[in-house]
């Protein structure tokens, strides 16, 4: 519980309206989309650096820990108030400052929605690729907290390799600029990097300087079929490895077929047994080459059927598919744990197949889509968690999920972070010496381990 | 803390409330989140309150009514949900307990004794009986009407209808027979038609008839009940439910028609989720009338109006705002292809056609400024469009989008679908 002087002084700060104690609003900014939830003890709406700085000095003053939150669609809790403190949300910080169309780069604050902001930019002819699924929702801030990715990562590259510069709240209150608003720039440390993927537990992000790209002219879009797994993910390495980088490859295992399929009917031929649904952009001529080539390199290896969508609105029936992904997935089972490992893409199919065995050894269901053109596989193990041991299972068999990525030279996680989820399988992972060296950064930077302490690293 | 009373509602909703994942997909569609900016106006920190009120551990009190009465109960974030979680209904049952544990609100108890009378036709009397002093003057006498949209708190800055001299209900008999082996058509009215849009309701007879349609108009027919549910009275939405339903099954007929999104969604979607959930008993009777609902746009595109015959006239360019009560119920497509081949009319779409007007059953005597923030930004698109006249689908949006529009001193016309595709029979 905070002292009431605590909480009359962050209402001198921010002002009485902003600062809400009531066990509703606790409530509600307690969750996040891992439906883990801790209640804070008083949420804090800024609406300025200045008081963001303020609230910091606070927090150090009187040592409470502060979770920053943007729209708190996070699946790994980096936003929850584990431990009580307050939650500190951005979302009135929700300003594009400017588009820059000469220097093609775009300042905004940290609650900027970012469909919102592409959406902008594109009026523009500019274009800001990344996409996170929760893009309709999700805030710029938590992007860059937490290094988002999403389809086009493929040929466009994630959050970070957008992101010029920064304006930053330390731990401990002051207010410093990382970056800049120029492409090239080697004075001091690279603390725009940095601070791209902290999860919130290095500074609050109050600015953010992105680059843009021009709009590509048009998109086409596909979607193949294939009879095995092994064609689609050879689909994947034949096409980049004929110089064409599309900007989407998405993938749908046949568990994840037959999941949408019981509930929409997809029009699937029997013998499908794995979906690729791809997509090119650029110039109009470019494109309708591109598409052709991709279709003759992809027949001979197990194509059963190619779809090609001729406008925009074939195009959405088409990724209409992916979307019903994951409202199917609750007639498996009622709860999901929803990974993101990644191999190099040319692993794909092996670690499909190792997925399968572990699914097999542990008897629960384990649906595979995701971004097959970075190696990038959303992995759902769907369990009950009402039924006794399930749970439990679970955890075995994501550990041993994350293992086998590991073991072939991948990552556990691509797009959703550590934060409270990951943490006790971040050992297996990151060697003593490596979490040493991020803890000591962690230390300078918040010597009274007030923002957004007890995530990322085992407590 | 004491487990809360009255907590038998919430169960109904029980497994709906597990649905809810906390993804926050709702954040994008939420009006009233749009507006207030805070997670508890939000689908989803409503639909954690009512997991925290069935686990006991807040209270029924004015931070949960505060919350609650924050939604427009328009569906859109139903809509666009992951996993299906029905958030309206959600809150029209949250709102229940809250009824039923701390008391309906002083107008909402007003709003119940006056839609719960006996006779429609009665209702303006009633209305003026018991809320009289609460209304400002501008507001016409008689009135179910305005208990649908009710003002009270309101001001004089709204823009309300004017009353009809004689409400709809009193200017036909019951059944207007129409060719044989033509469809029969029940005609559910509403409120708002009956006694401020008449000239919706005949632009309906019109229509139907010139089709040769029967259409039967059941003199003793209800408010839907929508303001009740909208105000958590469901004691109040049960008798008028069964009242209709008794009237309703009156007559033989293959349609229930309705011209008003919000009768056809509280018809339709409402009635069996929500009242039959709670009286099992009435539970077959209220699905058969759900069935057999129909939106009068939805029909006269499925019997093939050709609006050559009925709607041709001069040239003007309107714009088509989607109630939320059609758009949820997936009926987008046919008012606008109707109007589309109208000669004469000219449809360009406005940004944002399927947002909310802001009206959202009672949420703009709560929150009316809110409201007209929501509204703001559709009466702007609408402007933009450059159009003459904005055609909708349920006489609430076109009260909500005559207000908005008045405010910005624009004199763009509020019409409904049905006016524009009659419009040559009407004139003749």
């Amino acid at each position: 519980m905070l002292a009431q002087q605590i909480l009359d002084e962050l209402k001198n700060i921010v002002g009485a309206d902003n600062v809400a104690t009531d066990r509703q609003d606790l409530i509600c900014y307690g969750y996040d989309a891992t439906q883990m939830e801790f209640l804070p003890d008083a949420v804090v709406h800024p609406g300025s650096t200045e008081e963001v700085a303020a609230v910091l000095k606070l927090a150090n003053a009187k040592r409470f820990p502060v979770f920053p939150r943007g729209a708190g669609s996070g699946f790994t809790g980096g936003a929850l108030p584990k431990g009580g403190g307050i939650v500190l949300v951005v979302t009135r910080l929700n300003r594009i400052l400017r588009i820059d169309t000469e220097n093609l780069i775009a300042e905004v604050e940290p609650g900027v929605v970012t469909e919102q902001f592409q959406l902008e930019v594109e009026k523009l002819g500019l274009f800001y690729p990344p996409d996170p699924a929760s893009l309709k929702f999700s805030t710029l801030g938590g992007n860059v907290a937490e290094n988002a990715g999403g389809p086009r990562c493929v040929k466009y590259g994630v959050t970070r390799d957008f992101v010029m510069g920064l304006e930053v709240v330390l731990p401990t209150g002051e207010v410093i600029r990382t970056g800049g608003e120029t492409y090239k720039g080697v004075v001091g440390y690279d603390l725009t990097r940095l601070l791209c993927g902290s999860e919130g537990t290095l500074g609050v992000i109050t600015r953010i300087i992105f680059k843009l790209l021009p709009l590509p002219e048009a998109k086409k879009t596909m979607l193949t079929i294939f009879d095995s797994i092994d064609g689609a993910a050879k689909a994947v390495s034949t096409i980049i490895g004929n110089k064409i980088i599309p900007t989407t490859l998405e993938f749908m295992d046949y568990a994840t077929l037959q999941c949408v399929n019981k509930r929409f009917s997809l029009g699937i031929p029997d013998n499908g047994r794995a979906v690729l649904i791809i997509e090119v952009d650029g110039d109009r001529d470019l494109i309708e080459k591109q598409a052709a080539r991709i279709q003759e390199l992809i027949k001979p290896l197990g194509l059963v059927e190619c779809k090609v969508a001729r406008d925009a609105a074939e195009s959405e029936a088409l990724w209409k598919v992916r979307r019903l992904v994951s409202p199917s997935l609750r007639d498996v089972n009622p709860d999901k744990f929803n990974e993101d490992i990644v191999v190099p893409r040319s692993k794909v199919p092996e670690v499909i197949r190792v997925i399968e065995k572990i699914q097999q050894k542990y008897d629960i269901p384990i649906v595979n889509f995701g971004h097959a053109g970075d190696g990038n596989i959303h992995v759902n193990v769907m369990i009950d968690r009402a039924i006794a041991g399930q749970e439990e299972k679970a955890h075995e068999a994501i550990a041993e999920i994350f293992q086998a990525a590991l073991d072939l030279n991948g990552t556990m996680s691509g797009e959703h972070g550590v934060g409270l989820a990951k943490q006790p399988y971040i050992h297996l992972e990151l060697k003593p010496e490596q979490v040493m060296a991020m803890q000591a950064i962690k230390q300078a930077l918040d010597p009274n381990n007030i923002l957004n302490p007890g995530k990322m690293f085992p407590v | 803390m004491s487990k809360p009373e009255k907590m038998d509602a919430l169960i109904r909703v029980e497994n709906e409330l597990k649905k809810c994942v906390k993804c926050g997909a709702c954040r994008a569609h939420c009006p009233a989140f749009a507006t207030f900016g805070k997670e508890p106006a939000v689908a989803r920190g409503k639909v954690a309150l009512a997991q925290h009120l069935l686990k006991g551990d807040i209270e029924l009190d004015d931070a949960t009514y505060g919350a609650m009465s924050k939604c427009l109960l328009c569906g859109s974030c139903v809509e666009k949900c992951p996993n299906d979680v029905p958030t309206d209904e959600i809150v029209m049952v949250a709102r229940e307990a809250l009824a039923g544990q701390r008391g309906l609100t002083t107008f909402h108890s007003a709003v119940g004794r006056v839609i719960n009378n006996r006779a429609l036709m009665k209702f303006g009397a009633a209305a003026a009986r018991i809320l009289g002093p609460l209304f400002f003057r501008k507001v016409p006498e008689t009135s179910g009407l305005r208990l649908r949209f009710p003002l009270p708190f309101v001001g004089g800055k709204r823009h309300i209808p004017p009353l009809a001299k004689k409400p709809f209900l009193e200017r036909h008999p019951e059944v207007l027979p129409g060719e044989p082996g033509k469809p029969r058509i029940v005609y559910f009215v509403g409120c708002m038609t009956n006694f401020c849009y008449p000239q919706v309701g005949e632009a309906a007879l019109a229509l139907f008839r010139h089709l040769g349609c029967t259409v039967i108009i059941p003199k003793n027919q209800q408010c839907c009940g929508l303001p009740g549910m909208s105000g958590g009275d469901l004691d109040t939405v049960r008798e008028l439910a069964e009242r209709n339903l008794a009237e309703l099954e009156r007559f033989e007929a293959d349609y229930i028609m309705t011209a008003c999104a919000t009768c056809g969604g509280a018809l339709h979607k409402f009635y069996p989720n929500l009242v039959g959930k709670r009286h099992p008993e009435l539970a077959a009777r209220l699905k058969a009338i759900a069935d057999k609902t129909v939106d009068a746009t939805q029909l006269l595109h499925k019997l093939g109006l050709n609006p050559q015959e009925t709607g041709a006239g001069s040239d003007v360019r309107i714009t088509y705002h989607d109630p939320c009560h059609l758009r949820t119920r997936a009926i987008t497509r046919q008012p606008r292809e109707l109007l589309a081949g109208t000669p004469g009319i000219e449809l360009a779409e406005m940004e944002g056609a399927d947002k909310c007007c802001g009206l959202g059953g009672t949420f703009n005597v709560y929150h009316y400024e809110s409201s007209l923030a929501i509204n703001k930004m559709k009466s702007a698109a609408i402007i933009r469009t450059g159009a003459l006249a904005v055609a909708t689908g349920c006489p609430g949006c076109m009260m909500q989008l005559s207000d908005g529009l008045k405010q910005h001193g624009s004199a763009v016309q509020v019409v409904h679908t049905l006016q524009v595709l009659a419009r040559r029979l009407l004139k003749s």
